[in-house]
């Protein structure tokens, strides 16, 4: 029996990973060859999408990205030996783009079916739970903070102090949340993971309600991840059937259940407080903050709120101590990141890498430059409300407190790539529109802000009193920065202002001829 | 005779209530089979999509009155979420990333490919009823941009040659 590895993964789906799959069965059942494909998540090489990996004595052999008319070629050429093939890139875990990552968080993904407990379990899955469940609370909660593990969704709150005040507030209701609202443009490592490795958030999760002390868990997944939510409902109904999930995990005294819901395509849902809101069916309206979640949070309980990759990095930190993580990363900024490197480049996908590594390794050494062949003029890092980074700041080190004080954040690990076709001023323009129809409309910056944003940076544009409107935009900035109650009005100018400061000429060009056609239509 | 009948089915409950429509019928299974609870309601709406297109008027009454909450509530996280629709959309719905990993690989160009193509605006139905083109900010398919999504199917790398040939197997499906 031969083992042919074809993703499951979304992105392989979506260059047709099914149909592939399902030419190499019939392929084999013509040729009357014992062939079983296992469906793996994905590598995160989402370039050679549909990665079909075909296990051998020497390890598992490369090929991509195969399309459905390539497989008959392929039977031909001996790919169930490993054989040579103009896809071939030999053994997966050889090639660059893989050997030189540091995967902590995704040592799994790519490697086990999603779905098998057993298959997790021989790749070092629930070694950490097994050593939370023996565990004091308290010293889960020490190992964390040890581990320097700072929130992965964006902001970069330090975990151990989160689960310490839900840790230290008296027993009773209390719960644990995941944020997987991942609505960043340029960000699909949550998915990825979900997708690829759904244990290993289902066991940080569990984790954290022992050290924090919880009972119940919700995972909060964006409407936008039909796969993510059906492997996750399946690998919750699997766990539970095998007791990692329930009442008395594996004959102790500690009980924790876990539910899937599903956002409804509100980017603002991904701030913590309005995706509590949004857990309770209400509308996603951001709450005031104190009270902070770690204190009234879900149904007004403690609650941990964490990234899908915060959660997902504990399993390995428990397993193996707070300081082996802590060893990786460089200042304040400590373990990997699984960085994603999107849009406009030759070879997209995630690399999982320490903190330190710079933007132009990534989109250079790693990305391959531009799908288009043209130079980069931009990277947008951290989702929609990143900065846009010119090339003076590519080598910047990904660190939270560097990128801070070029004006920029690291955020998600998201990386936008955009080549020198890009104009700054539609981009300026598209972070206030896309910031009028995500905002909540709970505060005035935030709501009236963006839309007068939006009016001010297409004045800017038809060169009406240019240099007026410029200050006036940044004036308004200042105030959606200092008056909005949370991160979509207060992060909003982040990008506006980068592509101001950053490309200053994409605003002084001739204003566009005013189409005849348009302004009659609009009237 | 005549007067004597009326008088009867007056005095029925069957005539002062009138039957539950349909929809109706569909929102209070939906509620029960989620034991009638508030925090369930985006499932609930979620679920009576996908049974009947969309979330009909008629049926936040009675929502409403199974979950305990007001109207004006259930009408305001209906109308909140960019995912719930209020009016029946296309057989197929196809949603068409526009958000900034996908402008870098020309999802603008794609967005007015489509428009022009089908005859319809982004938010509006073919003449035909068959598809229905909407925006959406992130499929999490950024490495693979542009994206689009048909129903539950995701597509990466989709220029405007692979839309057509995607519009073109949604018709072919229906002609069979």
């Amino acid at each position: 029996m031969i083992k042919v590895f074809v993703p499951r993964d979304a992105a392989a789906l979506s260059v047709g990973a099914d149909e592939v799959a399902a030419a190499i069965v019939s392929e084999a059942t013509i040729r009357k060859l014992d062939v079983e494909v296992v469906r793996n998540g994905s590598r995160g090489m989402l370039y050679l999408e549909p990665l079909v990996e075909v296990e051998t004595a020497e390890g598992r052999v490369a090929y991509g990205p195969v399309a459905a008319s390539d497989v008959a070629g392929l039977f031909e050429a001996g790919f169930l030996e490993g054989e040579a093939h103009a896809l071939g890139h030999g053994l997966t875990e050889e090639i660059p783009y893989f050997k030189n990552q540091e995967r902590l968080t995704f040592a799994r993904c790519g490697i086990t079916d999603p779905l098998s407990i057993e298959d997790y379990r021989k790749h070092g899955g629930f070694q950490g739970l097994t050593k939370a469940l023996q565990m004091k609370p308290i010293d889960i909660v020490t190992e964390v903070t040890t581990s320097g593990l700072r929130g992965r969704g964006g902001a970069g709150f330090p975990t151990g102090i989160k689960w310490k005040t839900v840790h230290d507030l008296p027993a009773g209701e209390k719960y644990v949340a995941c944020n997987a609202d991942e609505g960043d443009s340029g960000t699909f490592a949550d998915r990825m993971l979900m997708e690829g490795d759904p244990y290993c958030l289902i066991e940080g999760m569990t984790i954290a309600a022992i050290a924090g002390g919880a009972q119940k868990g919700y995972i909060y997944v964006r409407s936008e991840y039909p796969h993510s939510v059906h492997v996750l409902r399946e690998a919750i109904e699997i766990a539970r059937k095998a007791n990692w999930l329930g009442d008395n995990i594996q004959g102790t005294n500690h009980s924790f259940d876990l539910f899937v819901r599903m956002g409804a395509g509100a980017y603002i849902c991904g701030e913590e407080t309005s995706m509590l809101e949004s857990l309770e069916g209400k509308r996603g309206i951001v709450r005031y903050k104190p009270p902070i979640p770690a204190i009234e949070g879900l149904f007004g309980k403690p609650t941990i709120i964490n990234n899908v990759m915060s959660f997902a990095a504990v399993p390995i930190i428990i397993d193996k101590g707070g300081e082996f993580y802590r060893d990786y990363g460089v200042g304040r900024s400590r373990g990997t990141l699984a960085f994603q490197i999107a849009g406009n480049v030759k070879q997209g996908g995630l690399v999982e890498k320490a903190f330190g590594v710079t933007t132009r390794q990534l989109i250079e050494d790693w990305g391959g430059g531009t799908a288009t062949g043209r130079p980069v003029r931009a990277v947008q890092v951290g989702g929609p409300l990143g900065a846009y980074i010119p090339e003076s700041k590519f080598d910047v080190p990904m660190d939270y407190e560097e990128f801070a004080k070029v004006d920029a954040m690291v955020g998600h690990g998201g990386l936008v790539v955009f080549d020198d076709t890009v104009d700054m001023a539609k981009q300026a323009r598209f972070a206030m529109e896309f910031c009028a129809i995500e905002s909540c409309g709970k505060c005035t910056p935030c709501r009236i802000g963006s839309t007068r944003g939006v009016e001010v940076i297409d004045k800017i544009i038809d060169n009406v009193d240019r240099d007026k409107n410029l200050a006036l935009l940044e004036d308004l900035c200042v105030t959606m920065t200092d008056g909005s109650l949370c991160a979509m009005g207060g992060l909003t100018p982040f990008p506006v202002m980068s592509a101001v400061r950053g490309f200053p000429e994409d605003f002084h060009k001739p204003a566009p001829p005013a189409n005849k056609f348009l302004a009659d239509a609009a009237e | 005779m005549a007067k004597k009948a009326g008088k009867q089915t007056n005095g029925s409950r069957v005539e002062q209530f009138p039957a539950p429509t349909p929809a109706e019928v569909a929102a209070l299974a939906v509620c029960a089979s989620h034991g009638n609870k508030p925090d369930e309601l985006l499932e609930i709406f979620h679920d009576l999509q996908h049974q009947l297109g969309y979330v009909p008027d008629a049926t936040l009454p009675v929502i409403a009155r199974a979950l305990n909450r007001s109207r004006a509530e259930v009408y305001g996280v209906l109308t909140f979420y960019h995912e719930f629709r209020r009016q029946p959309a296309g057989k197929h719905v196809v949603k068409i990333c526009r958000a900034e990993a996908c402008q870098a690989m020309g999802t603008d160009a794609l967005c007015e490919h489509a428009e022009r193509s089908l005859h319809t605006r982004l938010g509006g139905t073919t003449a035909d009823g068959m598809v229905t083109i909407e925006q959406v900010f992130c499929l999490g398919n950024c490495a693979l941009s542009p994206a689009i999504m048909v129903g539950e199917k995701l597509y990466g790398k989709v220029d405007p040659k692979r839309f057509d040939e995607i519009i073109g197997g949604l018709e072919k499906e229906a002609a069979e």
